[in-house]
């Protein structure tokens, strides 16, 4: 119990001196997402995913953006772990990739090759049609071309397009969301964004303090303040 | 060849809640009792304290409780003549892996059913006339009554540290209780969990609405409790992670917090853990079960000679490996010849979804696994359902589980996915949006049941589990009915707007997003062996020494959640077993 109370100091010891110490944390402003080395992405691709989610989660006055929260790290990481070698899924064939929608995801393919094959089609395609690979366009036609490939409105051979910019969007939100640790949601700026007390977990004193604002901002599971 | 092992008394296939009430209860008997479970030991101290308990991505998103499907998984289709795809990714339901099962990363909703729950076709036939129950709907009775399994329901509320209110006491209605539950013989062990504000103007509207809300029974201890094993539970503290998670609480009941602390340390009580039973053994006969056949963690084959046979491992687990041992006849859906395999079935749910008014705070990442307000006026046959024409119902609670980002920041519907106007989105919604949720009943149907698969194969080369499912058109038309009744609910709520969230008809069941993990079916009991694989105290009609415990005994699913019932159930066919079985080997109710 001494390490529960330890990380969680605010709603377990209370008072107004923890409100205090919350409110200086938050108000400080987030900087640009630390250096980061890719392993997995290729300087093409990694100019890509820079590209890409900073349309899909933009630095706003709502809140931080998937680049200044280091989603691309996140994603980066992601793809060195058994789920991005597709290792927590059941990858035995034969591959029916002909049925309803509702039957789920049958594809061959692991996350880290549906980064690989859709990076490259969706470049290969904004070359061809625009002249220049995604992240060079200009940010209404990198937008047109994501929507495009949300709404299956293009098609790519290597992997449908709709699938790459599924993966593409909850692998961002994942990382814009889970605990600072796995190299996104830096500085928790996703957790201050949608008022997520992160990893304080303890709300006994709190759930009959009802249409009360929560004044606590959020900690990670390593104990760091947001 | 094969290690042999030397014979124990009894020998079970899985430690989740189950396994570990028959342990506990065959223990307390004098048998020597072995469990094989194919995952490894796991327990709150070593696998999941804070602050490594409270961590979204690594437990709700990738799963690290859940079974680890490229190992062994089910395939699905929808009809008879489909053919069945593996389900590759974890989404409709999350099956458990590992010693507590699906129990340890379960909610905590420990609902008791309905008496006429347990007797769906004579209760049907009853009151609406014969022709009431359509000719493809397999429905039938369980074969044992609410009031026989009352006092195990008692039982299990007690060991499992139940949180709630009672409504009918021995026949007298209790205020502040559910006054349609069945009579209950005690009060709950323990007070409700305290509601959150959005469950207080829930629990309002229902009211104003003309319903009769009740504090929805949770295994999550509200107070420090002690168990009548002597187990402690601790107070839950509505940390908001508790379905898909470990308890760092030890508030949840698990076999982890409820009963394994005593039976682990028995003298009579032995568990193997990554020793995965790939076969139930019989006689030459065929008629008397001799043990089972396990792969050891180091890929070994060994026998287990035992004299009592108990599969206690999760639904579907329990019916492939009936199938792979031949044990009774399989089901067929074209002559509707054979037992097992039949009867497969799930929830179909909805949900009443409101946005209160800018301002509202509901501060939801304040959660617990089960605690809010519920009403069952519209559940089982609460209510006539002569003039509407289809049978089942919801039971219908708001249960605010957590405010986690990843999976839990939901918007309105006609919201982007993306972009500045998605995090406008989320961050309007998480302070002023709740759902009631409608969980459905499913009937029993002649295409919908459980085989094994002719092509897809789990790692050690056995095929895996076919389920063969789809919607039928009564269910379309109980929550379509529901779903109407409860959006009056949702708009005595003085909301902004009220979203209805119901399937439409004629839509195909999608294995995709999360329903329930209340799979159901496929070693049903019953009254006689030409309609059940089990008898009343679920014991085999084909092969008296071996038991099938769990939810796969169901013969059509409700709209509680099932573990309540599973528990009274095994609790039930233990107490057979002691008293009966023991003095007397052999079949407990003659064909």
């Amino acid at each position: 119990m001494r390490q529960v109370l330890a990380i969680v100091p605010a709603t377990t010891l209370g008072g107004a001196t923890a409100v205090a110490v919350s409110q200086t944390a938050s108000a400080e402003t987030a900087g640009p997402a630390r250096n980061y080395e890719p392993t997995f992405f290729t300087a093409p691709e990694w100019a890509f995913i820079h590209a890409a989610v900073d349309l899909l989660i933009p630095s706003d006055n709502i809140g931080a953006g998937a680049i200044e929260t280091g989603v691309p790290e996140f994603l980066d990481r992601q793809m060195e772990t058994p789920y991005g070698y597709g290792k927590l899924w059941y990858m035995q064939g034969p591959f029916h990739t002909d049925l309803p929608p509702e039957l789920g995801y049958q594809l061959s393919l692991a996350p880290r090759d549906i980064y690989r094959h859709g990076i490259a089609a969706c470049n290969a395609y904004c070359q061809k049609t625009h002249g220049k690979v995604f992240a060079e366009l200009d940010k209404s036609l990198q937008t047109a071309t994501l929507k495009a490939m949300e709404g299956a409105k293009i098609e790519f051979d290597a992997v449908p397009a709709k699938t790459f910019f599924s993966f593409l969007l909850t692998n961002s939100k994942e990382g814009y969301f889970a605990d600072p640790m796995y190299g996104g949601n830096q500085n928790m700026g996703g957790w201050k964004m949608v008022g997520f007390p992160g990893a304080r977990a303890d709300f006994a004193d709190w759930v009959d303090q009802y249409n009360t604002k929560y004044p606590y901002g959020p900690v990670s599971i390593s104990g760091a303040k947001g | 060849m094969a290690i042999k092992k030397e014979k124990v008394d009894v020998v079970m296939v899985g430690l989740g809640w189950t396994g570990s009430i028959l342990g506990q209860e065959l223990t307390e008997a004098g048998l020597q009792v072995l469990a094989l479970e194919r995952g490894a030991m796991r327990d709150t101290n070593t696998d999941t304290p804070y602050p490594k308990a409270v961590d979204e991505l690594k437990y709700a998103v990738r799963g690290a409780l859940f079974q680890d499907l490229s190992r062994e998984t089910v395939t699905i289709r929808h009809g008879v003549g489909d053919t069945a795809v593996p389900y590759r990714q974890h989404g409709s339901f999350l099956l458990g892996d590992g010693v507590g099962g699906a129990g340890f990363h379960w909610n905590g909703m420990m609902y008791r059913n309905l008496p006429e729950e347990l007797e769906m076709r004579s209760h049907h036939e009853q009151r609406y006339g014969k022709k009431f129950i359509p000719p493809d709907m397999t429905i039938q009775d369980h074969g044992v009554t609410y009031a026989e399994l009352e006092p195990f329901y008692d039982f299990a509320e007690k060991v499992f540290g139940t949180s709630g209110k009672a409504g009918n006491i021995k026949g007298k209605i209790v205020t502040g209780g559910n006054p349609l539950e069945a009579a209950r013989s005690n009060e709950f062990p323990l007070p409700p969990l305290t509601y959150n504000y959005g469950a207080t103007l829930v629990e309002k509207a229902m009211r104003e609405s003309g319903f009769n809300p009740y504090p929805t029974p949770a295994a999550n201890a509200s107070q420090a409790f002690t168990n009548p094993y002597g187990v402690r539970l601790g107070p839950c503290n509505y940390c908001g992670f508790c379905e898909n998670f470990g308890c760092y609480m030890y508030s949840k009941a698990s076999p982890q917090t409820t009963i394994l602390p005593v039976l682990l340390k028995k003298k009579n009580f032995e568990l193997r853990t990554h020793s995965h039973v790939i076969k139930v053994n019989l006689d030459s006969t065929g008629k008397k079960a001799t043990g089972v056949t396990y792969i050891d963690a180091q890929g070994r084959e060994v026998e287990q000679p035992a004299d009592l046979v108990l599969l206690t491992a999760f639904q579907i687990h329990n019916v492939r490996l009936l199938l792979l041992s031949g044990i009774g006849k399989p089901y067929d859906p074209q002559t509707g010849e054979g037992v097992v395999g039949k009867n497969f079935a799930y929830q179909y749910n909805g949900g009443i979804n409101v946005l209160m008014p800018k301002g509202t705070q509901f501060n939801p990442f304040v959660g617990t696994g089960a605690g809010g307000v519920g009403m069952d006026d519209l559940n089982a046959d609460q209510f006539d359902h002569g003039p509407l024409g289809f049978i089942g119902g919801a039971s219908i609670r708001h249960v605010r589980y957590g405010g986690r980002p990843i999976k839990q920041t939901v918007t309105v519907p006609g919201t982007p996915n993306w972009g500045t106007e998605w995090k406008a989105g989320v961050q309007d919604a998480y302070q002023r949006y709740l759902t009631i949720g409608l969980s459905g009943s499913v009937m029993a149907y002649r295409d919908a049941y459980l085989s094994l698969d002719p092509t897809y194969r789990d790692s050690t080369g056995q095929p895996l589990l076919r389920m063969t499912f789809n919607w039928h058109e009564n269910e379309h038309k109980m929550l379509d009915y529901i779903g109407n009744r409860m959006e009056a609910v949702g708009n005595a709520m003085k909301p902004e707007k009220v979203f209805k969230a119901v399937r439409k008809a004629g839509s195909s069941y999608d294995v995709r997003p999360y329903q329930s993990t209340h799979l159901t079916g496929g070693a049903i009991m019953g009254t006689n062996p030409k309609n059940s694989v089990v008898n009343r105290y679920l014991q085999s009609w084909d092969v008296s020494n071996v038991f099938v415990y769990g939810a796969s005994a169901f013969p059509q699913n409700m709209g509680y959640n099932p573990t309540g019932l599973v528990a009274a159930l095994a609790y039930w066919s233990a107490k057979a077993i002691r008293e009966q079985y023991l003095k007397n080997p052999g079949p407990l109710v003659q064909a």
